[in-house]
């Protein structure tokens, strides 16, 4: 097996582990869990609407990600910065991107087995009607790689301070940003002062549209490349904190 | 193994590290000592890879730790200042971590966990998480995660810090047992155990290193260092220091105490007759019938030697 995967599956394997050794991992399975039932079936309806698709289950998920992803995720780094384990993990023979990636694939296949445990709500709308499957498909798909977008950015927070109060609230911040950075409001606040290849750039930083393509059972590459980039992206910057936090 | 030349750190303004230059062979044990501050942690992080010097080089079993991080760091047991561990694992959980995150598989990884935990005495807390786990414990999981992977070099951060003194004791006997085929390097401000374990010691101050040698060399800067000390009764002191000053030996002769109870120190002429001075001593006060209780010769006290050259008003300046 190559070298770095095998760091990377090492790491990985300690922080999953780590989510199971503790309560964390029951206590925000239980309250994902709850919580999009709840949204899907009490304020979604989705017994009433005479639909047979997911709309009203994955409409939720910007919303419930932007609190429940930085939540999983906020101790990543702050809590290796907090005990000095950071420390130690630096100085063995790993590179910091493995390091990196390890945690963030952690984390995202312990949100996917969450998302994964929703899977009863495919039964109810097969029960309901004829649904398409495919679409049930590209739509959980959408959620993951958002799941996995706002992570990278909670990862790259979570890097900034050893509080992981402090890297909760900046990780909801900035993914808060990413939702409405599409958002008229939003662009409306720009259009007066800002030039338009700004305002342009600033609204195609929304994660919604890349997002519904997906609960619309299309699979579009340039939402792949969204997700992938905003990802490699804060990854990436996260390994310069590191550096500028070993530096400093 | 380990070859550190003119390392210097700045953090901002303040230079935490200033031009340290040393090399600890295979088979040495080199004591770190200072005053809280300064700068045998930085130092420490820099040698391990985990901040990168301002200025100068480090290179571990050949590989320059800027260079080739990997490779240096494979060659190294860390133990950090507060002995970190992931406290969401069990001890068990966490040395296999260590071990596999250090390569090594299959049945070598037991072997390799139990080895460690019968060296740091961990068998009673095995399986017991890392939360639960006393001060004393906590820094010997750490200390077995360095030792795990047998390394080449062992760089440890006060590793007997907050243990009681038993558990000091042993961790001493482990070190003195690596540090035959290992080159090792500790930090420590319990100046016994420099006598107890180095074969060198350096001293450093406000990121400077101000003494390098063996134990005996730095004892051997105290200023009554060589000298013999003599505990008569029942004769004059000023007698007795006539009398000495007459051998060929002695430089200068003191007296403390009036009465019948004198101590007397006596200063050789010059270093090269150290060895010569107390038997010259105690035959004169055999000839002479002086009846005394104690007679040696003094060999320096390392705290005070310490004390001398890391206080501020009294550096001296580094050979």
């Amino acid at each position: 097996m190559n070298e770095s995967l095998r760091n990377i599956l090492t790491v990985g394997k300690r922080e999953l582990s780590g989510y199971f050794n503790s309560p964390v991992a029951y206590v925000f399975i239980v309250i994902f869990l709850s919580l999009n039932g709840f949204f899907t079936f009490m304020l979604g309806n989705l017994l009433e609407r005479g639909e047979a698709n997911l709309d009203a289950f994955l409409m939720w998920h910007p919303w419930l990600y932007l609190f429940l992803v930085p939540a999983a995720g906020m101790r990543l780094w702050s809590e290796e910065r907090r005990v000095g384990t950071l420390e130690l993990l630096l100085t063995m023979p790993i590179a910091a991107w493995e390091a990196i990636v390890g945690k963030f694939l952690a984390c995202w296949v312990f949100i996917a087995l969450a998302l994964g445990l929703t899977f009863p709500v495919i039964f109810t709308v097969g029960y309901l009607g004829h649904p398409d499957y495919g679409t049930i498909l590209t739509g959980y798909l959408g959620s993951f790689l958002l799941a996995g977008t706002y992570l990278s950015v909670t990862v790259m927070t979570s890097a900034l301070t050893r509080n992981q109060v402090i890297s909760f609230i900046l990780s909801v911040v900035v993914c808060f940003l990413l939702i409405f950075a599409g958002w008229q409001p939003v662009t409306g606040l720009l259009v007066q002062w800002a030039p338009e290849w700004l305002v342009n750039i600033v609204s195609s930083l929304s994660v919604m549209p890349h997002f519904t393509t997906f609960s619309h059972g299309v699979i579009d590459l340039r939402a792949f490349a969204f997700f992938g980039s905003v990802i490699t992206f804060c990854l990436f910057a996260n390994s310069v904190i590191l550096r500028g936090l070993r530096g400093a | 193994m380990i070859v550190v030349e003119h390392l210097s750190k700045d953090f901002g303004p303040k230079r935490a590290v200033n031009d340290v230059s040393f090399t600890v062979q295979k088979g040495e044990i080199l004591g770190f000592l200072g005053p809280n501050g300064a700068g045998k942690s930085t130092t420490m992080r820099m040698l391990t890879g985990f901040i990168p010097p301002t200025v100068g080089r480090v290179t571990i079993g050949g590989f320059d730790v800027a260079e080739d991080p990997i490779s240096a760091k494979r060659l190294i047991g860390y133990l950090p200042e507060s002995a970190p561990c992931y406290s969401d694992m069990t001890v068990h959980g966490f040395l296999n971590f260590a071990a596999e995150i250090r390569g090594i598989h299959g049945v070598k990884r037991e072997q390799a966990i139990q080895t460690a935990v019968g060296l740091c005495f961990l068998e009673g807390v095995l399986h017991q998480s890392v939360d639960t786990l006393s001060k004393g414990y906590r820094h010997r999981t750490c200390l077995a995660q360095a030792i795990i992977h047998d390394p080449e070099v062992l760089i440890l951060d006060e590793p007997t810090d907050g243990l009681d003194p038993n558990q000091k004791h042993e961790i001493r006997l482990l070190l003195k047992r690596f540090g035959q085929n290992k080159a090792i390097i500790f930090s420590t401000h319990i100046l016994e155990e420099v006598d107890a374990v180095c074969s060198r010691a350096i001293i450093i101050d406000r990121g400077r290193v101000v003494a390098n040698g063996t134990p005996a060399e730095l004892r051997a800067r105290h200023k009554l260092a060589g000298t013999v000390a003599l505990k008569t009764h029942g004769v004059a002191g000023e007698s007795i220091k006539s009398r000495l000053s007459t051998l060929g030996v002695v430089g200068r002769v003191e007296t403390e105490g009036t009465g019948s109870h004198v101590l007397v120190r006596v200063f050789p002429r010059d270093k090269s007759v150290n060895s010569e001075l107390a038997k010259a001593v105690a035959q004169l006060a055999a000839r002479e019938g002086w009846s005394f209780e104690d007679l040696r010769t003094e060999e320096g006290r390392l705290d005070e030697v310490f004390r001398s050259i890391t206080l501020p008003d009294t550096v001296k300046p580094s050979e």
